[in-house]
């Protein structure tokens, strides 16, 4: 188990703070945020490479906060591949099988059978300069696993790939995760990805953390503004709560349940806003007439802005809906939600 | 029809330019190589006196860049790879012997090692002494090329990706085993090139060396010597014999250094 105690850095114009978490042995998990919120730093610091200011961190109880990398037994997998230029494929694999006691004959069938699952058994003797990307990333990864680390940290692993060998990788790195026993922590920006292979999430925004659970937990019940946005909801309004009634400005609005540890806010995703001509809806649904502002063509469906009293709600449409009903900008619509669809937190 | 293009005046500015520093520089070196007679060159080159100064300038600047290698190497990994404060005001400090003036440097290094100075009466109990002594020429040809070593490695240091230092560390490799396996190789070049650089800038000192050791003679100022007591015809030969064993020598390391382009690319 990975334990990280109010972990804090401080770098000139920024701070990561109050970074506590649990990870489990053999998890994947994944931190999620957007590019410059500090993701890489609790890596790095993980890893031992950057000085941190305060906090803790165990690994197996094993308190290694002040250990330098080298003792730590954790693997790094960069985006950039950062293979040894100056070796070859397999010279790179087999970097750090000299400071790992370890019967040679056990290593070298390891080293042998991890390069016969990646499928990069045929480029041992190969530079590195040739490889493709995606060839590049599984000797990262073989070269990580050699020495059979207890962590394996992955930082935005699949980023630098192009989209073909990304899905490659992305299957490699699932399978790979589940036949060996490494915990695996993966930084990215990208919600698909982590929605694939990772277990739990962390977000981080900002250099704090801004919700910690599962990964289809955070997708459907996020529990700040940012982690909504961040999660595509892309209706994100402050509100006041009255009874079991929303106000959101001074549209009411039904809801399903009332969480108590609520913050004051509703999120609603475009794809869960219908748009039509006519009211067709059943009672339960929270109608609103309205106007449309704006139709935005996101090229496999339609991003639609309408507009009712102060509130502008986002919504999607697909290109055969949008032609049904005939939208077109300043066109007066019925604008109805589900209240199972309004998520309070 | 045959277009025409219109050239941009600057096109020709820069073309001028170009050739006018190119002959400035070569003109007068290529002038005074043809200059001297193959009987002048020939008798220079069985002069002992030429033959020793020559030695002496390649040796003391060879062994001022050695020096410069062995304690500048690892200050420059620091400078490339760690922030501390004060780093800045380092750095300057490592460039003021670019902009000291050279008589300027002997005069202050004579200065710390004569007997009025505690340092220099230490240094004479245990017999280094600095006046008119090869230890003296190598310690201020060590003060005056020691930046451009120090510059040049630090620049090919940083141009190595500090990941690939990392990933080497998390894989249980110390932060020495780390520097021979992955931090030498790849940037010995660099290396080789900052010692070239700190032996050109020690071979063609004159003003700090004429200061600490006039005897023994460098080449630079037995140049000088001939050249005030018997004129320029005098001169000539040996400065020749030294420009063309310094571009013997440069030429045979930047060879070495230079990456090998082909094999890189067959992969």
């Amino acid at each position: 188990m990975i334990n990280i105690e109010s972990l804090r850095i401080e770098l000139p114009g920024f701070t990561l703070q109050d970074i506590n978490l649990s990870i489990e042995d053999g998890e994947f998990f994944t931190f999620l945020g957007p590019t410059g919120a500090g993701k890489t730093l609790v890596l790095e610091a993980i890893a031992g490479i950057i000085p941190i200011t305060g906090g803790r961190i165990f690994v197996k109880g094993r308190d290694i906060t002040h250990l330098p990398p080298d003792k730590r037994d954790i693997g790094i997998v960069y985006q950039d591949y950062a293979l040894f230029p100056h070796l070859s494929v397999l010279e790179n694999i087999t970097y750090g099988l000299r400071y790992h006691k370890a019967d040679p004959q056990e290593s070298g069938k390891r080293v042998e059978k991890l390069m016969v699952q990646l499928g990069i058994k045929a480029l041992a003797q190969r530079s590195i300069q040739h490889l493709s990307g995606g060839e590049k990333q599984r000797v990262s990864l073989a070269r990580a696993l050699a020495v059979n680390p207890s962590v394996l940290l992955l930082d935005e692993p699949l980023s630098a790939l192009d989209p073909n060998f990304r899905e490659e990788i992305r299957e490699v790195l699932k399978k790979l995760h589940k036949r060996l026993e490494t915990t695996f922590l993966m930084v990215t920006h990208d919600f698909a990805e982590a929605m694939f292979l990772g277990e739990r999430t962390a977000i981080i925004n900002r250099g704090k953390i801004e919700q910690i659970g599962s990964v289809s937990e955070v997708f459907k019940k996020p529990s700040t503004p940012f982690v909504a946005e961040f999660v595509g909801m892309k209706n994100v309004f402050p509100a006041v709560f009255n009874d079991t009634k929303v106000l959101v400005d001074d549209l009411e609005m039904q809801v399903e349940s009332l969480p108590s540890d609520r913050k004051g806010y509703v999120a609603i995703r475009p794809e869960d806003i219908m748009i039509k001509n006519k009211m067709t809806f059943g009672n339960d649904f929270n109608v609103f007439k309205g106007k449309v502002l704006d139709v935005t063509n996101r090229g496999p469906y339609h991003e639609i802005s309408a507009r009712t009293g102060r509130v502008i709600f986002k919504a999607m449409l697909s290109k055969s809906d949008l032609f049904e009903i005939g939208l077109s900008e300043t066109k007066r619509v019925n604008i109805a939600i589900r209240p199972s669809d309004i998520h309070v937190f | 029809m045959i277009i025409k293009k219109k050239i941009d005046p600057f096109f020709w500015i820069a073309v001028f330019s170009t050739s006018t520093v190119v002959a400035f520089i070569l003109f007068p070196l290529v002038e005074m190589v043809v200059q001297p007679s193959f009987q002048d060159l020939k008798d220079a080159a069985k002069d002992p006196d030429v033959l020793r100064s020559i030695w002496l300038s390649i040796y003391t600047a060879g062994m001022a860049a050695i020096i410069s290698f062995i304690i500048g190497t690892p200050f420059a990994y620091l400078l490339a790879r760690k922030e501390f404060p004060g780093k800045k005001l380092v750095e300057s400090i490592v460039d003021l012997p670019i902009m000291i003036p050279h008589p300027v440097v002997g005069i202050a290094i004579l200065g710390i090692a004569g007997q009025n100075h505690w340092l220099g009466q230490i240094m004479q109990q245990v017999g280094i002494h600095i006046m008119g002594t090869v230890t003296g020429i190598v310690t201020v040809l060590t003060f005056v090329g020691l930046p451009f070593y120090v510059n040049t490695v630090k620049a090919g240091f940083e141009a190595i990706p500090v990941r690939l230092e990392n990933v080497s560390r998390s894989l249980g490799a110390s932060l020495t085993g780390t520097f021979f396996r992955v931090t030498f190789p790849l940037a010995w070049r660099s290396m080789l090139v900052g010692i070239i650089m700190c032996c050109a800038r020690a071979i063609s000192e004159f003003g700090a060396v004429v200061i600490v050791a006039y005897h023994p003679m460098i080449a630079p100022v037995m140049i000088y010597e001939r050249f005030t007591a018997y004129g320029l015809k005098y001169s000539q030969p040996v400065a020749v014999w030294l420009i063309v064993v310094c571009l013997a020598l440069f030429f045979l390391l930047r060879i070495v250094s230079l990456p090998k382009e082909s094999k890189a690319k067959r992969g």
